[in-house]
């Protein structure tokens, strides 16, 4: 009885180990696609769409859901783990699947002024190498920096070159020279930083030159003067200084409804000033005016010497019939002028429209 | 909207007298009323005292247009004649252009004015003089610069321009969103 139980027990045992086991196998027609790194799983197999409508909905879906999350546990067991404090762990492969980031990608940074200099001038930078032999120290020291090869600081004497004021520390000048070369660093780093923010740079004021011109040091005094909390109210002038120009006023204009025999007044001021410039005598119009005169001369010379046609005489373009005559074109109105090929009507058109004109 | 400074006047005046010459006066100085020019939006408008009183009533920002607008000041501060002035510039004008029916088309799609579409011209019209272009039926079209001198017209050939265009009726058409 009780080898038979303890077989009985072993077979049962045996029997609840293979339920076990099936229990986390999952038959799949189609092999899962994993992305451990991810902890992902796609389950390309096909929805039997009967199943789906048979079956209770949720209970399928929570069905489906349990293999393919046992198909997914599965696969991670099949990486190499390790314990840590009572715990199994494993490491994640690389990740497969690529996902987009949260954030959009950082922009380039915007070329600084020199690197727009070099790009359009084809400047390319050198790599240059960076240990260099120092003679002096027989030995291999940096380019630059601390400890450098053939540092300058470091010289205990420097020759006063001939051009040079005798008296000048030549030390202090090196050490300035160094200052303004890293302030101007400093200077066009920030102007770098504020273009590519598209910040408006403020004014730098007056920098230093050898000989400052008369206007620049006129606008830095009259904007010294005004930097005051009062804008240079209660500030002091030099004895013979000039106010300044062009500086305060405001534009002013006439009232919108105002006095309108004034402003008419003005107008009719500002015409007559403006006809009284123009010149008497018209140069152009008096050439004009003769080289008519002439060849109407002419013409009629012409005719007299024919003598023949009188009856067209009277449409000659003189202005005999008006009574007018005179030498010159006179200033009546518009005078039409033909042109184009109408024949014998166009004297009397023209006639016409002259007197039309004549009114205006 | 404010009166125009003396420059303004100044330089609007030069340009209207070159059109119709002393006869500004009669746009300042009419019987009929008392009208004013006044500027808005760059553009110079004129009006009658009546209307410009009336107008005071509508902001600034709101005010589109008052009266009749006769051109507009560039940013280089020249004034700039509209063809919206052609109504009160054409009676008055001193020197004239009259188009051929066939060319009159080709003036109000915006082109010079050749000799071969001149009807006929002013006498003792100068170059460079503005002129009032009006059509053989004596419709004001609009305003041109004479390229030549009526003596040089009767000369030239045929396909050179004797008129330049500067401002024509057409203009209602081409730039309505713009014209005020």
């Amino acid at each position: 009885m009780a080898a038979c139980s303890v077989e009985e027990l072993l077979a049962k045992a045996e029997q609840d180990e293979a339920e076990k086991l099936k229990s986390i196998t999952v038959k799949k027609e189609l092999d899962l696609e994993f992305d451990i790194g991810n902890l992902l799983a796609s389950d390309k197999n096909r929805l039997e769409s009967r199943d789906f409508r048979e079956q209770k909905k949720e209970d399928f879906l929570r069905s489906l859901a349990r293999d393919n999350t046992q198909l997914l546990i599965n696969e991670i067991w099949k990486q190499p783990t390790e314990r840590v404090d009572e715990a199994i762990v494993t490491k994640l492969p690389d990740t497969v699947t690529p996902l987009p980031r949260e954030k959009p990608p950082p922009k380039p940074r915007p070329p600084t002024k020199w690197e727009e200099f070099a790009r359009l001038k084809g400047i390319q930078n050198k790599k240059n190498t960076n240990l260099v032999w120092d003679e002096n120290a027989k030995d291999w020291r940096r380019r630059w920096g601390y400890k450098r090869a053939k540092d300058d600081t470091k010289e205990w004497l420097i020759e006063v070159p001939v051009t040079a004021d005798p008296n000048e520390d030549q030390f202090a000048k090196r050490a300035t020279a160094k200052k303004e070369r890293v302030a101007k660093n400093e200077f066009n780093r920030l102007k770098n930083i504020a273009r590519a923010q598209k910040v408006k740079l403020p004014g730098v004021g007056l920098t230093p030159v050898a000989q400052q011109c008369k206007e620049d040091l006129v606008r830095a005094v009259s904007v010294a003067r005004t930097s005051t909390a009062s804008v240079g109210r209660f500030q002091d002038r030099l004895p013979k200084e000039k106010p300044p120009k062009n500086t305060g006023k405001k534009r002013k204009f006439e009232p919108l409804i105002g006095n309108f025999s004034t402003e008419k007044q003005k107008q009719l001021d500002l015409l007559n000033l403006m006809n009284g410039k123009k010149p008497k005598l018209d140069i152009n119009k008096a050439v004009d005016n003769q080289i008519r005169e002439e060849k109407r001369e002419e013409a009629a010379a012409r005719y007299k010497k024919g003598a023949g046609k009188k009856g067209r005489r009277g449409n000659m373009p003189g202005k005999g019939g008006k009574g007018k005559g005179g030498q010159t074109g006179k200033s009546g109105g518009g005078k039409g002028s033909k042109f184009g090929g109408q024949g014998g009507k166009s004297g009397g058109q023209g006639g016409k429209r002259r007197g039309k004109l004549g009114k205006h | 909207m404010r009166p125009l400074t003396d420059e303004e006047t100044k330089t609007m005046f030069e340009k209207l007298s070159k059109y119709i010459g002393e006869n500004i006066k009669l746009l300042v100085d009419r019987p009929d009323g008392s009208y004013c020019f006044r500027l808005h939006n760059d553009r110079v408008y004129y009006m009658s005292e009546k209307i410009l009183k009336l107008a005071t009533h509508i902001s600034r920002d709101k005010l589109v247009s008052v009266g009749t607008c006769f051109g507009k000041f560039t940013k280089t501060i020249k004034f700039r004649l509209h063809i919206t002035a052609l109504d009160f510039l054409a009676p008055y004008a001193k020197f004239k252009v009259w188009l051929k029916p066939g060319s009159e088309q080709s003036f109000l799609y915006g082109n010079h004015v050749l000799k071969s579409g001149l009807g006929r011209i002013t006498e003792n019209t100068m170059q460079y003089q503005g002129v009032v272009v009006y059509s053989l039926t004596d419709v004001p079209l609009g305003f041109g610069v004479a390229a030549k001198c009526t003596q040089e017209c009767r000369q030239v050939d045929p396909m050179s321009i004797v008129v330049f265009h500067q401002a024509d009726v057409g203009e209602f058409i081409r730039n309505e969103d713009t014209l005020t």
